[in-house]
């Protein structure tokens, strides 16, 4: 444990991940030969957060909010239209060669549906395995199969399995095999795209209960994107809140979940169904009229203006920013930020 | 419509609108026979929801997709059973006698509204195809009554928007567009199977919204079928929960959650995370739902449950009736509530 120049000392806490004004449009082009741009899908625009070591940032949003894009993002699975994002202070975006394999290897990703993002002709044993084949010095020669047993064991399954096929699987153990996938590596950071919104409400208890254990054991950070705030609540320290693109929100769960201020994230909390009639009953709803704008013509000013009932004039106008509010000292994006009596309960 | 049953004097039992007794429903496969219903029993009053809840491969849309008379067939055969509708049992009718049922009587919308579209009718026209062909409406007067109907999914510019096609409408428009279709013969049953999965949501609790304001309009009775136990909590009247292809607990939505009487019901009402409930480690049910084609003995639930004896592994629990109109189909039913209120 000695704390070279090298090999700092990994403390609990500090900033791991830092992501800075990331924009990412895409190109909406016209006629066949000679291409224009007429227009661009502004899918992320100018989303800067921090994750911290041992942590669990949620992203929470409605389908279209960018969420997924900003995953393929940060695994350079998309290159940025501009913006930053340094991990352990390494830019991710102008990495390449062997520093872009050292960064991918610190950062691995948890895919939605374990029914297409598992090679249906390779064995478990070679899906996991799989990563060793690119980075070999991570599995000494010879000790492959053990490591990739280890890891079986590690996420609750059988190692004796590890012959067996994805279909041979049920949802939930398949989604198993993706997090042992990635996990091979030995990563710091995992990006987690709706982990759980494919399985079973009985199975999805089970990969978050995982989930969270193997948090513990490996001093993991998580980016935990999800469209369901219930599940986000469950696991998550901190909270951001997209929209259209954009951060309107982050805060620490209890801010988030106890103390909005921004009307989006009141609404979105509102609207989540409670399993209780009686808890229910003492809600006071707020209903969103309309759907989401489209991505490539959001409104001016402040996006949610459409849908929001308090939008005044200056909303037209005045992009707010993501900054704390006099009504609560954490960040939100609304010109009227305020608490609301009831926001969870 | 001669062949409608005629409900005066045929409702002996208790006059419900809608019963199903005893439903058993088998698909044949080359693998072997999977029993996907065995034994559901319910019923439906005029005016009520009904909640059918379930995780995927419980039958909750076996079951329904066999009131409806649209079972794949093969693999899918109804095996034993009776399914009254006023009193007449429609298993026994014949193929353009349900016809007549469905649509006017039973309408059924269905999760992925953009599948169950067509892509190449504009909405208006395919809303309009049902009163042509079942009302022997005009054109004219079909596409009237279209916008009417839109009107009364709250579709915004309905006229404006009847020629349009549905990719050009958002999820929770074109959810809307579905409802207006089932909604064409003014049915007295409506069955939603998972109307909200595929959304938002915000659009979500819009939809619920309007299917809850519909059906108290139109004084209809709906059967929800959902796995979300969110959802059903604000618009069911009674729930039914399926496990492996049986009714596992019946009950009034407030005594249920409150107190639930199955071991089942309990493990799903612990491991859900709750937005109004900071959490801890979430309880979890071990194990996997069974293969229906080697359903386990005695209690289908006893390889995971929790209260297991071996009269589970034994017998075949019977509903116990816990009065209020409950039942649980578990030998520890009792016990299984009292732990609920405890706790």
């Amino acid at each position: 444990m000695t704390a070279s120049p090298a090999n700092p000392t990994k403390v609990r806490g500090e900033t791991i991940l830092s992501v800075d004004n990331l924009v990412k449009h895409f190109p909406i082009t016209q006629g066949v030969l000679f291409q224009r741009q007429i227009g661009a899908v502004k899918a992320v625009d100018g989303v800067s957060f921090e994750l911290r070591r041992g942590e669990t940032l949620g992203v929470v949003g409605e389908s279209g909010c960018g969420k997924s894009t900003l995953a393929r993002l940060l695994m350079r699975l998309e290159t940025p239209t501009s913006g930053r994002a340094t991990l352990e202070g390494k830019d991710l975006f102008k990495a390449s060669g062997g520093e872009l394999r050292r960064l991918r290897r610190n950062m691995q990703m948890v895919m939605q549906d374990p029914y297409t993002s598992l090679n249906p002709r390779m064995t478990v044993g070679d899906i996991i395995g799989e990563p060793f084949e690119i980075h070999p010095d991570a599995a000494p020669k010879g000790s492959k199969a053990k490591r990739v047993q280890e890891l079986l064991d590690l996420v609750g399954l059988n190692p004796e399995h590890i012959n067996r096929y994805p279909h041979q699987f049920s949802g939930g153990q398949r989604q198993r095999i993706g997090i042992a996938r990635a996990l091979a590596l030995k990563p710091e950071v995992i990006v987690c795209d709706e982990p759980v919104s494919a399985l079973d409400v009985s199975i999805q208890a089970q990969v978050i209960n995982l989930l969270k254990q193997l948090q513990g054991e490996l001093g993991l950070s998580y980016i935990f994107i999800a469209h369901d705030l219930s599940v986000v609540r469950h696991i998550a320290d901190r909270v951001a809140v997209m929209y259209l693109g954009r951060i309107v929100e982050i805060g620490t769960e209890d801010e988030i979940y106890e103390r909005a201020t921004h009307p989006y994230t009141q609404a979105l909390l509102s609207a989540v169904p409670v399993p209780d009639p009686e808890a229910r009953d003492q809600r006071n709803m707020i209903r969103l009229v309309g759907d989401v704008p489209s991505p490539a013509d959001p409104p001016s000013g402040c996006h949610f203006r459409t849908r929001c009932w308090k939008a005044q004039d200056i909303c037209a106008v005045e992009d707010p920013a993501t900054v704390p509010r006099a009504a609560d000292p954490h960040p939100s994006a609304c010109h009227f930020a305020e608490l609301r009596p009831t926001t969870a309960a | 419509m001669t062949v409608q049953p005629t409900p005066a004097s045929a409702t002996p039992e208790g006059g419900h609108l809608l019963e199903l007794r005893d439903l058993h429903v088998e698909f044949r496969t080359n693998e072997g026979v999977a029993r996907v219903i065995n034994g559901v029993s319910y019923h439906l009053d005029a005016g009520e929801t009904l909640a059918v809840l379930g995780e995927s491969g419980s039958g909750k849309s076996v079951t329904a997709q066999a009131i409806m008379g649209i079972l794949d067939t093969p693999p899918a055969f109804v095996r034993s059973g009776q399914i009254l509708y006023k009193g007449e049992d429609l298993l026994t009718r014949s193929e353009e006698q349900r016809r007549q049922v469905r649509g006017k009587e039973i309408a059924m919308i269905f999760q992925d509204a953009l599948s169950a579209l067509n892509p190449v009718f504009p909405v208006g026209w395919q809303i309009g195809e049902t009163l042509r062909q079942r009302a022997g409406m005009s054109r004219a007067d079909a596409r009237r009554r279209a916008v009417e109907l839109m009107d009364l999914v709250k579709i915004p510019g309905a006229a404006k928007r009847i020629g349009d096609y549905p990719h050009q409408f958002s999820g929770g428009m074109r959810q809307r567009v579905m409802i207006a279709m089932a909604l064409a013969l003014d049915p007295k049953v409506l069955i939603a199977d998972e109307p909200t999965t595929a959304l938002d949501v915000t659009v979500q609790a819009q939809i619920m919204d309007l299917l809850a304001d519909l059906r108290r309009e139109l004084n209809m009775a709906m059967i929800l079928i959902t796995h979300d136990l969110g959802v059903v909590a604000g618009v069911a009247d009674r729930i039914a929960v399926m496990y492996a292809g049986r009714i596992v607990e019946h009950a009034d939505v407030r005594s249920l959650y409150k107190a639930p009487a199955h071991p089942y019901t309990k493990g799903l009402l612990e491991s859900i995370p709750r937005l109004d409930v900071r959490g801890q480690e979430l309880s979890t049910i071990k194990g996997l739902p069974p293969n229906l084609m080697r359903i386990p003995s005695g209690c289908p639930f006893h390889p995971r449950c929790p209260y297991v004896q071996q009269v589970c592994v034994d017998e075949v629990p019977h509903d116990l009736v816990l009065g209020d109109g409950r039942t649980s189909a578990c030998h520890f039913a009792q016990e299984v509530r009292d732990d609920s209120i405890a706790r």
